[in-house]
């Protein structure tokens, strides 16, 4: 075997052995943080998703959400569903009120814009989309003071589920769509 | 010369063997984690020791038809999973879920296995949750 058959075959078992090694990379590799894995996943049937028991027999009476959930506008992470958008086309028309059907929201229409440190763009918060699903004291004062500047916030808390991620990251939509939040150029 | 040949095929067949093992290794691990809906609350503070399964609470089914408020407001629900403090005890005496699920608004809370849904093993958790989702998972 002449010399340049050996380089050829050492960068083929070498490429072998990488090409594997840059496959997990990628599968790994978060376009927003590091600490967090991969979103890549789809609505599931109840039976299938790990947590349901299968062998509960009344299970076949719950609704699935491969069935509901397509029903609604599309989203792009979370339960893949834009509960915004759906909730504006009035694909679901969700009561205010537990015990009174009548009760409306009173949206303020009042936005904020929040600079960020970093190099992200500007965060808008609008208080009309938080209003038609919440009312005032569910976010002040416990979460937030009422009063512009005074919440110091970072990505850090919000992954930790406090601020924002005390409902962004469990059930509003997660962290990983961030230009929902960070809207605002520079 | 010959051995040498030899030597670098076996190489090449132990690399590429182990560089397979890896990737099929990493593309059924996916498989292991449970893929239930985001903000599927699984409630455990009790149950277990009650000899029951845990609830699951899917939050995706109810904000089709309540606001966030409904329940986090006016019903006594908290934001923090497990902190609400609720029992069969308070239930059946029509708090908390027994305010709907009373047969008229929704089903009844004698139906108990169309909430006690979970695996037995779960603990109290939101699931798909970011703090869940972190590499280092929070306590």
């Amino acid at each position: 075997m002449n010399k340049q058959n050996q380089r050829w075959i050492i960068l083929i078992v070498v490429s072998l052995f990488i090409m594997p090694l840059l496959g997990i990379a990628a599968e790994q590799a978060v376009p927003i943080n590091r600490l967090l894995k991969p979103h890549k996943d789809e609505n599931r049937l109840l039976k299938e998703d790990g947590i349901h028991d299968p062998a509960n027999p009344e299970l076949g009476k719950l609704k699935e959400p491969t069935e509901v959930l397509k029903t609604l506008e599309p989203g792009k992470s979370g339960n893949f569903v834009d509960w915004s958008a759906s909730l504006e086309k009035g694909k679901i028309k969700p009561q205010y009120d537990a015990k009174d059907p009548s009760a409306q929201a009173m949206p303020m229409d009042l936005n904020v814009v929040i600079e960020v440190t970093g190099s992200a763009p500007n965060v808008l918060f609008p208080h009309a989309a938080h209003l038609k699903w919440l009312e005032c004291n569910n976010c002040h004062t416990a979460i937030f003071e009422a009063k512009k500047g005074a919440n110091k916030t970072s990505m850090e808390k919000i992954l930790k589920g406090e601020s924002c991620g005390v409902c962004h990251g469990s059930v509003a939509f997660p962290v990983n769509d961030c230009e929902r939040c960070h809207s605002q150029k520079k | 010369m010959i051995i040498s040949r030899y030597r670098l095929i076996h190489k090449a067949c132990v690399t590429s063997a182990l560089g397979l093992a890896i990737v099929l290794l990493t593309g059924l691990m996916p498989g292991i984690q449970a893929h239930a809906e985001y903000g599927d609350v699984v409630l455990n503070n009790t149950s277990k020791a009650a000899g029951m399964n845990p609830v699951i609470f899917p939050h995706w089914v109810h904000r089709m038809k309540y606001s966030c408020r409904a329940c986090h407001e006016s019903l006594g629900f908290k934001m923090k999973v497990g902190t609400s403090g609720i029992t069969m005890q308070k239930i059946f005496a029509g708090e908390y879920c027994a305010v709907c699920h009373n047969g008229k608004v929704a089903f009844e809370t004698a139906k108990c296995q169309l909430c006690h849904t979970g695996k037995k093993e779960l603990p109290t958790q939101v699931h798909r949750s970011t703090k869940q989702t972190l590499v280092s998972p929070l306590e």
